[in-house]
């Protein structure tokens, strides 16, 4: 339980740590931002004012609380650009982004088990080198190759999906299927060959051990031993490596949800950051701050449920 | 037996428990365990040789315009005929085959100087690290965890919100962003290295700990870390490019492959060219520099599989 | 007592197993044939890179995909080596059972030992789960383990080192097998709880009429605990005996150095050790002849010249040797020009 308190500690002081140096950098940028949004009528009497009016002209570190006494009460500023509350434009479009990101994860993760498991199970096989070399083209396509390449593939050659659009969940299940299927496999194109490498060489380790040789020696069929024996233990660092890659999902999700004109968070932080709006920056970059640190924790915790060394005490 | 068992057996000449003597014993057929160096490893260092070549030479070709000069009508396929239009041109009329090429100028330069910068500096920390241990190593991993905390394209983000970006803010940026993968694996090698016994020997005999780290640890951890810089460039150039395509990279009108394809997408039904040319490119050059980081590693970081 | 059937369990005929490195083929084993009565057991002597565990999996042929191997397992009248993938794994666990060296990492650390000790009874005898869980209970006691009911719900690490080592022998007995081989059971072992794990090994043997092969660089182990010997050098049998005699008159000149490089409580004080002096052949390039000629005392220029010729001494006891200790005329003995392969009597 301790433990638990420890980590919980640990993300919130990545969080304000986070939102800190973000408030501290858009700051920096303050003198162009008030420029930015007077245009031509930018004389430094108007700067002045303006930046004074918007609170830019006091310290750093108080600007910094009020933003976060604000924060923590839900309320995240408003927009200088929309003049909407920003957190109700966040929250508006959180569900695009989260059924992207769980779409491409589950996408990579099953796919890339499927190879990871066929790859260990016939290691330098013909199979096995085919799938090597899958991986090794997939690995080289973020999201921005991917995706033009499944639009120019599946929506204008084929014609089978849409090129743009967004129909959400809960309106009609089937056309939102159809809008968001590419954009999430254009996420998940570089995870997969990502985290088929990593379960391959994790099996094939794991198959080298000596249980596993003990197993065998008992008459165990190949797929029983790989399944209930060799799989658990090389599913930790799956799960490490998702974790770690939550970092890079978030990022590539952003660039495919410009891409795609979804409405997704990622298009939000992108726009604001074009636009200097420094509340909506802050309130995203808090927002993902949090995403990131939440899973981060959960890892944590699965790691304890999954790794039975970890829940109980070692040897009596 | 399955296809796939790669242990051969091989019968003995004598099948049933005869006597013995006369026939030679039957030596085992053992596999052959070799990895051979693919083609395509070749294929790639040629590719990435070509595009470097192309990139350094062509503000010297004389037969190629300028990369904001239009040179013809918007939008035409490529074409075979000349130069110029071979990969057609985008939305304004400019050459393709000229803004490849300089945007190529702009990927390999940042990856090049970002990946030295962030190799440089995090190999040097990750050394004392993992040699020192204790306090300087303490320091330097929680700033390393710290910057690792950040998921990387939001800080490279909330970077170019700051400064206007162009080349060298960008390549400064991503330099930064890359320090902490060469500041662990340096500190990891260093770590094992420095533990060692010929280690503690040099040390017995009065060696300074400047002249170990330079001539003992240096030579050691250099070549494994240093296997991970194509990797690492690679994804330097997904990350330029990522940022272009954003906008938030180069500034146009200094072509770039990232900018390319924003520009392309969307009249990717009309004129597809715009936007796969830089594809292929981009994909190409990130491929090729994933392969022969893979052969280095192989090679050189005996560690990692 | 070894029963008195006349057929041997188990004939290995000139195996010989060699394996890929990045560096040459490794002559693991290099022309090994031995014979098991039933209810015998059966101990395998040598130094650490002899072969003699590697000779232990290719009998049950469970080499890495980087061994070639030929000669003859013949075992219930199968040549082991010839059957397909899926007959040798209704063979492993059912008829040869293995126990290995390092319990620690010889049982899945994140699965319970019920399951390890059911599943193979479930698969080969199919025994319902509940039926396995009775069995199991039966086993652990069989072995020695206290509270049984509990250690089946516990994972591996939260044993010593001694009870998982038992636990890996009632896996092993778990299906009734009719040859036992335990590779180094006892070396990552404490010393107090060695003693134990072998009585327990040979206990079990001898109640079930069991034949066992037991491989250890520890002579003390096998000595006591077999009923024959065979001692293992790079890669080649050097001598094949009844413990008794083999350790009492030992034939082969290795054997014998060995046995007088062992330390005893009666060793003179003050007298300097006679430790055997050099180091293995390179098993990738073995030497012509015997491979022990380098390091031996007696050596002469017929022992690295050919194929050694097996010398008997009656009984049973054979030595591949060219000056054996007490001369080749000292006792009775007829000499066979085998040319590597020894087909036992």
């Amino acid at each position: 339980m301790r433990m638990i308190a420890l980590r919980v500690g640990r993300g919130l002081l990545v969080i304000l740590l986070v939102t800190f140096v973000a408030r501290v950098m858009l700051s920096l940028a303050s003198g162009s931002i008030a420029e930015g949004l007077l245009g031509s009528e930018a004389t430094p009497e108007n700067v002045a004012a303006l930046e004074a009016r918007l609170g830019l002209d006091r310290p750093i570190w108080e600007q910094y609380l009020t933003w976060l006494v604000g924060a923590v009460q839900g309320d995240l500023g408003t927009s200088m650009f929309t003049q909407q509350p920003v957190a109700e434009s966040i929250i508006a479009r959180i569900p695009v982004s989260f059924q992207l990101a769980a779409m491409g994860i589950l996408i990579a993760v099953v796919v890339a088990t499927i190879f990871a498991i066929l790859s260990a199970s016939f290691p330098d096989s013909p199979l096995d080198r085919a799938l090597n070399a899958l991986s090794s083209v997939l690995l080289s396509a973020p999201g921005f190759v991917a995706g033009p390449i499944f639009i120019f593939v599946f929506a204008i050659v084929l014609g089978w999906l849409p090129v743009l659009g967004w129909v959400p969940l809960s309106e009609n299940p089937i056309e939102n299927l159809k809008f968001a299927i590419l954009p999430a496999l254009a996420i998940a194109v570089q995870e997969i060959a990502a985290l088929h490498r990593l379960l391959r060489t994790d099996l094939i380790t794991t198959l080298g051990d000596d249980f596993i040789l003990a197993a065998r020696a008992r008459g165990m069929g190949r797929a029983y031993v790989m399944f209930r024996h060799a799989f658990r233990p090389s599913s930790f660092s799956l799960i490490t490596v998702l974790a770690i890659n939550i970092g890079n999902l978030l990022g590539g999700a952003v660039i495919v949800e410009v891409l795609f004109s979804l409405p997704g968070v990622g298009g939000l932080l992108v726009t604001s950051i074009t636009t200097r709006d420094i509340p909506m920056v802050l309130g995203v970059v808090t927002f993902i701050a949090i995403i990131y640190v939440i899973m981060n924790l959960v890892v944590d915790l699965l790691y304890g449920v999954l790794d039975p060394r970890v829940r109980r005490p070692v040897a009596r | 037996m399955s296809i796939t068992t790669r242990v051969p057996t091989i019968r003995n000449r004598r099948t049933k428990l005869s006597g013995f003597v006369g026939t030679a014993p039957a030596e085992p057929r053992v596999p052959d365990g070799r990895t051979r160096t693919s083609i395509v490893v070749w294929l790639s260092l040629g590719w990435l040789a070509l595009i470097a070549l192309a990139a350094v030479v062509a503000p010297f070709l004389p037969f190629l315009p300028q990369p904001a000069t239009p040179v013809g009508m918007p939008r035409l396929a490529p074409a075979l005929g000349s130069f110029e239009l071979l990969l057609g041109t985008d939305t304004i009329g400019r050459s393709i085959m000229t803004r490849i090429l300089y945007g190529a100028q702009i990927s390999l330069t940042v990856a090049v100087v970002a990946g030295a910068f962030a190799f440089t500096v995090g190999t040097f920390f990750g050394m004392l690290a993992g040699y020192f241990r204790s306090l300087t190593d303490g320091i330097i991993a929680l700033i390393t965890d710290v910057m690792l905390a950040f998921p990387p394209l939001i800080l490279l983000l909330a970077i170019a919100s700051l400064v206007t970006p162009d080349v060298r803010t960008v390549t400064i940026g991503l330099g930064i962003v890359g320090i902490p993968t060469f500041v662990r694996l340096a500190r990891a090698n260093a770590m094992s290295w420095g533990s060692r016994e010929f280690v503690r020997a040099a040390r017995n005999m009065g060696a300074g700990h400047p002249r170990i780290l330079f001539r003992e640890i240096m030579p050691n951890v250099i070549p494994p870390v240093a296997s991970y810089l194509p990797i690492v460039m690679a994804s330097m150039i997904v990350a330029e490019g990522g940022l272009s395509f954003l906008g938030l990279g180069v500034p146009p009108p200094t072509p770039s492959w990232g900018g390319m394809i924003s520009e392309g997408k969307s009249i990717i039904a009309q004129a597809p060219h715009i936007v796969l040319i830089p594809i292929t490119f981009i994909f190409l050059t990130i491929f090729s520099l994933n392969q022969v980081g893979d052969r280095l590693r192989a090679r050189f970081d005996k560690s990692a599989s | 007592m070894p029963s008195t059937s006349t057929e041997p369990l188990l004939i290995v005929n000139d195996l010989r197993t060699h394996i890929w490195t990045p560096r040459g083929n490794v002559k693991a084993v290099d022309g090994v044939s031995l014979h098991l009565n039933p209810g015998e057991a059966m101990g395998i002597v040598g130094e650490s890179g002899s072969g003699k565990s590697v000779m232990a999996r290719s009998i049950m042929g469970l080499n890495g995909r980087f061994a070639g191997v030929s000669g003859e397992v013949v075992y219930k009248k199968q040549n082991l080596l010839t059957l397909s993938k899926k007959k040798r794994r209704e063979i492993w666990g059912k008829e040869i059972a293995m126990v290995f060296q390092d319990p620690a990492r010889s049982l899945n650390p994140v699965v319970k030992i019920e399951r390890q000790v059911a599943e193979g009874m479930r698969k080969h005898l199919g025994y319902s789960k509940s039926a396995a869980r009775t069995r199991a209970l039966e086993l652990l006691a069989e072995v020695g383990i206290p509270d049984p009911e509990s250690r089946l719900g516990n994972y591996p690490h939260e044993m010593s080192g001694g009870m998982r080592q038992r636990v890996m022998i009632a896996i092993a007995l778990a299906c009734e097998p009719s040859l036992l081989i335990a590779d180094e059971p006892t070396t990552a072992l404490d010393v107090t709880i060695q003693r134990q794990v072998l009585d327990l090994l040979r206990r079990v043997q001898r109640d079930r009429d069991m034949s066992m092969i037991l491989i250890s660089h520890d002579l003390g182990v096998v000595a006591g605990q077999t009923d024959r010997v065979g001692v293992m050098y790079a890669g080649r049998m050097l001598e094949v005996g009844s413990s008794a005699g083999v350790f009492d008159r030992p034939r082969h000149q290795y054997t014998s150095a060995l046995l007088k490089a062992t330390p005893s409580v009666d060793h003179p004080r003050h007298q300097p050790f006679p430790v055997i002096h050099g180091a293995l052949p390179d098993p990738i390039h073995p030497p012509a002849g015997c491979r022990f000629a380098a390091r031996c005392t007696a050596v002469s220029d017929a022992c690295t010249s050919g194929p050694i010729a097996a010398v008997e001494f009656g009984g049973g006891h054979t030595a591949w040797c060219v000056h054996p200790v007490g001369g080749v005329h000292g006792d009775e003995h007829t000499t066979r020009d085998t040319g590597g392969a020894h087909v036992g009597r």
